[in-house]
């Protein structure tokens, strides 16, 4: 999120598309109610009419995998209309901005394509500089190659007729959505998006999340109050631990995983650090090499010295161009190719793509150890459908994991903001914290080392600094400390010194010397010698704002809305003066409000600078040059779609996605006549592993269901309540269909194309009653930049099945 | 009029059913067996351990679908035609709390079938459920022991959109008669179900029965009516009762 949880209810359009936010995100209507009290209008884009929709003002249906087109209407419908909030435009994005001649646009591809390689040469859309390096610009948004006109021509494709026809949505109702959002175009009229996994889980998710932000700047929303593009994440604490670095690509705070080909710290260093010769632009991320140090430094403690590159040589490395996400982690898991596989907190057997084959892949395992609440699908895989179990060698180990009351530490919201919990009971039985169980791990691992001297490569785990434990208990605020970071030695900056062994104040004071050492730069300040900022709870507000800053912490150093020197006027007078974020105080030379985002003046005053602090150029990107499915949102079909030619392009798909070839798909395959996407439910936990025990939450959301319109139903001769058949070329579930007038039928290029959905929420193990996980359908494709799986647009069949014997009588307990 | 008074505001509710957990957990009500029927309404219906339940209904009108969820409870009457008429078959297991106002039944006490019944059919609301095994009655409790303990009933405290409210029934008809004056503006057909003779007051915004068939009784003075007379002639029926 730009924003915060509680800055929703200030905003006076609430766009939610790509999200069931009253279903997945219950606590969020809060907020989004509070902005309709307010006045503000609230509008829900989905496939079918959700809880979310009918607490909307505006409704507006459309199929699945077709946001981009939507969205690009809605660009085209402001730009058409002149509808830009002009003074931003020009000065906080890059549509001033001139791109260089080699950048082209035909036929649903951009310049530089290589089919082979299925990737673009993104230097052909590289912008035009000057003699100083500085980019060309023309402030009045005339010259035929800046980036307002460029736009304008990529999306003039996207017309009423158009939109209507991929996406389905009736033009009336996309005249109404346009007409609502565009209203915020004003400088005193705020609108917000909020998105969640039906937005991302598409191959074009990136670009979805793109073609918002567009929008937003467009209408100048982005760093207001009640503004912003808002990622309801789809876990309470999936923002922590995506800080932290789950991911492959990343190592904490944001900084790129490290590559085999960046042999030397130096290298590293050299490639991932911006340069800009733009003088107005803060180039925040030209301070990497000093997050980069303070890390290593919280990694290797004393073994890091500048002699060893700080010990950056420990560090695991990718190959160049690998790809070590989800999907790929699992096809090379099904090839054999891991001996052992540590699952912690998740289920794969459930929540992959194309589950069956995850599955399988489990089977190709040596071991496997799952730590978790309780049993699941993943753990017991050996046990479940079409296993023989005498034919798998993977030897299993569970180990209880406790649940999030029995134990201490900070959770992240959205919001980025960190929020400490305690422990309320000890855990239950053997059960153990997760990070005591790593804990124990690497004490574990690390004696083995010692004791076989001839381990390959021991130096990452023997110079490992681990201190966090007292008496073989891991003490969660060590950790937190460590992640805030502290001085290595005493220091002198300024007028100020600091001494050895304090915490850092925060990041900016971080050094690339050696002299101080951070776990996590982004998390500098949530743990100072003022104490446990997470665990602040004074809900004292910013006066002109609903947000909070005496409560928790929020990354980075507790600003609660990004990019917020972009909700002032060149001179630093806020847009909207009824909820201003930030103001300058001309007389006291300094703002007043929100942590801004840097100290400097507003741009147009003495020693401005440009409000984009993260962006090279320091204004917010129009044109995307970075992405790899090109600088503007295309439109392009989910990789199963239920119509042969893309109406906008000879380019089905996006051309840039990795292509599985050895996978099942099926696209206009009348055998798959219906297009199928997956959900949740309110009631149940992601694969529903933690909530499918509780009999609270199964009496409320018992079974598989597949809901699916009235129509669909009469074409298939299905009854409402009665057990169906989805298949798809992966796998098939049974399901009880709920018909319901919530899910219409789209007109989509003149032919009708019905819909449906399931939720993933179920697995073979618990309830025995309850059926299948719909990922045994979803396809093995994803996002041509995050690889995150098109769990959200796929192709299915459906058909009647003979009543169930075994389906059980409802019974209360009494009448 | 002293005592405690539910507002539930249907244009505030998301039927993410935090009440519905939320009160089963708090009287700690196990969780029954239910299949998928079709619908999201689960259970089916309320029963002697459901004391709360979400009602889900969709409708279809020119073209415009409405998706309206009923967070039905008891209403806990001022004058509670179940009480009077437990009373009158001689029941003295369903009783009015005095500082509250609550309609409490004691589900310990065995209700014969017949009995139950009428006291069922007396309940405009449909509220009355009766375990066949122990032959005792139940419904909501407003969570009495928590009230008493300056604590917020369970639902309430769980409701995460103000859809549940509760406190003194002055405060809360305020409440309830502020939502209305705005809601009308939007709404037309904006109105407070049977406030004056209730201590749980829906707040909806369509006709009472497209929520629920028994959102609403239509003359409430027939109920105050049938309860004044029961109130009457109950103690001639506790003594036809008892030389019969």
């Amino acid at each position: 999120m730009t924003n915060s949880w509680t800055d929703i209810g200030v905003s006076d359009c609430v766009l939610i598309m790509g999200s069931n936010a009253a279903e997945n995100h219950p606590i969020a209507m809060k907020w989004i109610l509070r902005a309709k009290d307010m006045g503000g209008k609230i509008i829900s884009v989905d496939p079918r009419f959700t809880k979310t929709s009918a607490k909307a003002d505006i409704f507006a249906p459309l199929r699945s995998g077709t946001d981009i087109t939507f969205l690009g209407g809605i660009i085209k419908y402001i730009l058409d209309n002149d509808l830009i909030q002009k003074d931003y435009v020009v000065n906080y994005t890059n549509a001033a901005c001139i791109v260089g001649q080699k950048y082209d646009f035909k036929d649903g591809l951009f310049s530089g394509y290589n089919p082979d390689k299925r990737a673009y040469d993104r230097a052909m859309w590289a912008f035009e500089k000057d003699e100083k390096g500085i980019v060309k610009t023309d402030p009045t948004l005339q010259h035929k190659r800046c980036v307002y006109q460029l736009m304008k021509k990529h999306y003039s494709r996207y017309d009423l007729d158009t939109v209507s026809s991929i996406t389905g949505t009736p033009k009336e109702d996309l005249i109404k959505v346009y007409e609502a959002y565009a209203a915020t175009r004003k400088p005193d009229k705020v609108g917000t998006m909020l998105y969640a996994m039906g937005w991302t889980q598409h191959t074009v998710g990136s670009q979805n999340i793109r073609a918002a932000s567009i929008i937003q700047l467009l209408l100048g929303n982005v760093g207001m109050a009640g503004g912003g593009v808002n990622a309801l994440r789809g876990e309470s604490n999936v923002q922590g631990i995506t800080d932290q670095a789950l991911l492959f690509h990343i190592i904490p705070g944001y900084n790129p995983a490290v590559r085999s080909s960046d042999v030397s710290l130096a290298k590293y260093n050299e490639k991932n650090t911006p340069k800009t010769a733009e003088p107005k632009s803060v180039n925040w991320p030209q301070h990497r090499p000093k997050y980069i140090a303070s890390f290593l430094k919280s990694m290797y403690g004393a073994n890091a010295t500048k002699d060893n590159d700080f010990g950056y040589q420990w560090l695991p490395k990718l190959d160049d161009g690998q790809n070590a996400s989800w999907m790929f982690m699992f096809d090379e898991m099904h090839k054999g190719k891991f001996s052992g596989f540590i699952c912690l907190g998740m289920n794969p057997a459930c929540s992959s793509p194309n589950a069956n084959h995850t599955r399988e892949a489990l089977s190709k395992l040596d071991w496997l150890v799952d730590i978790d609440i309780f049993e699941n699908e993943t753990s017991t895989f050996w046990k479940g459908p079409g296993m023989d179990p005498k034919k798998i060698k993977t030897e299993v180990f569970l180990f209880p994991a406790s649940m999030y009351v029995e134990r201490e530490g900070s959770i992240t919201d959205s919001g980025r903001m960190a929020q400490w919990r305690y422990k309320a009971v000890e855990p239950a039985g053997e059960s153990k914290a997760d990070g005591q169980i790593v804990h124990e791990l690497y004490m574990k691992v690390k004696a083995l080392y010692e004791k076989d001297k001839k381990g390959v490569f021991p130096d990452p785990i023997l110079k490992l600094k681990w201190d966090y434990a007292a008496d073989g208990k891991l003490d969660p605020h060590l950790v937190a400390k460590e992640i805030n970071g502290y001085w290595l030695e005493d220091k002198t900056i300024g007028d100020k010194t600091y001494k050895e062994g304090t915490l850092v104040p925060a990041f900016p004071l971080l050094q690339a010397d050696g002299s101080t050492s951070c776990g996590n730069w982004i998390y500098s300040g949530s743990y100072t010698e003022a104490g446990n900022m997470m665990a602040r709870r004074d809900k004292t507000p910013v006066a002109t704002a609903n947000i909070f800053p005496k409560w928790g912490f929020a990354w980075p150093v507790n600003r609660r809305i990004l990019y917020n020197r972009a909700s002032v006027d060149l001179q630093g007078n806020p847009w909207d003066p009824k909820r201003a974020v930030i103001t300058w105080d001309a007389a006291a030379k300094k703002w007043v409000g929100d942590v801004p985002d840097g100290p400097p003046p507003p741009l147009g005053l003495e020693g401005g600078r440009l409000p984009f602090i993260m962006k090279p150029d320091g204004v917010a990107s129009i044109f995307g040059p970075g992405l790899a499915d090109g600088p503007f949102p295309e439109h392009y079909e989910p990789l199963e779609c239920p119509i042969e030619k893309n109406p906008l392009s000879s380019q089905r798909i996006n051309p840039t996605t990795a292509l599985f070839k050895e996978y099942k798909f099926a696209t206009c395959d009348p055998k798959f006549p219906f297009v199928a996407t997956t959900y949740r439910v309110t009631e149940h936990w992601q694969t529903g592993l933690m909530t499918r025990y509780l009999s609270l939450q199964v009496e409320a959301e018992p079974q598989m269901f597949v809901e699916m319109s009235e129509e669909l139903a009469k074409l298939r001769g299905i009854k409402n309540g009665e057990w169906v058949l989805v298949s798809s070329p992966r796998g098939k579930v049974e399901a009880v269909a709920i018909v319901t007038k919530r899910w219409k039928p789209f007109k989509i290029a003149g032919q009708t194309i019905h819909q449906i959905g399931l939720p993933w929420c179920y697995g073979w193990l618990i309830p025995k009653d309850g059926g299948e996980s719909s990922n045994l359908l979803t396809p093995t494709i994803g996002d041509a930049n995050t690889a995150i799986p098109e769990y959200k647009a796929f192709m299915v069949n459906i058909e009647k099945l003979p009543p169930k014997k075994a389906a059980p009588k409802a019974k209360g307990k009494g009448r | 009029m002293a005592g405690k008074t539910f507002l539930v505001d249907t244009t505030k509710c998301t039927a993410c059913r935090g009440c519905q957990v939320a009160c089963k957990q708090w009287n700690k009500n196990p969780g029954t067996k239910t299949i998928q029927r079709g619908t999201h309404q689960n259970p089916e219906d309320l029963c002697f351990s459901t004391f709360k339940l979400v009602r889900f209904s969709e409708m279809e009108e020119k073209g415009k679908i409405n998706w309206y969820f009923f967070a039905d409870q008891c209403r806990h009457c001022i004058e509670p035609p179940c009480m009077y008429t437990a009373q009158g078959l001689g029941y003295k297991s369903i009783i009015r709390d005095e500082k509250t106002g609550a309609v409490l039944f004691d589900p310990k006490v065995k209700v014969k079938a017949a009995d139950f019944k009428t006291i069922k059919d007396s309940c405009p609301w449909n509220i009355p459920r009766r375990d066949e095994k122990t032959e005792g009655i139940a419904k909501c409790t407003m969570c009495i022991d928590r009230i008493r303990e300056g604590l917020l009933p369970a639902c309430v405290k769980a409701c995460p959109t103000g859809t549940m409210n509760f406190g003194d029934r002055d405060k809360i008809l305020d409440m309830a008669q502020k939502s209305l004056k705005e809601l009308k503006a939007v709404y037309p057909k904006a109105k407070l179900l049977n406030a004056e003779i209730l201590r749980t007051v829906f707040l909806v915004v369509d006709d009472p029965q497209k929520y629920h068939k028994f959102a609403a009784v239509d003359d409430p003075t027939a109920i105050t009516r049938i309860a004044a007379i029961k109130k009457l002639i109950q103690p001639f029926v506790s003594l036809s009762r008892f030389i019969g």
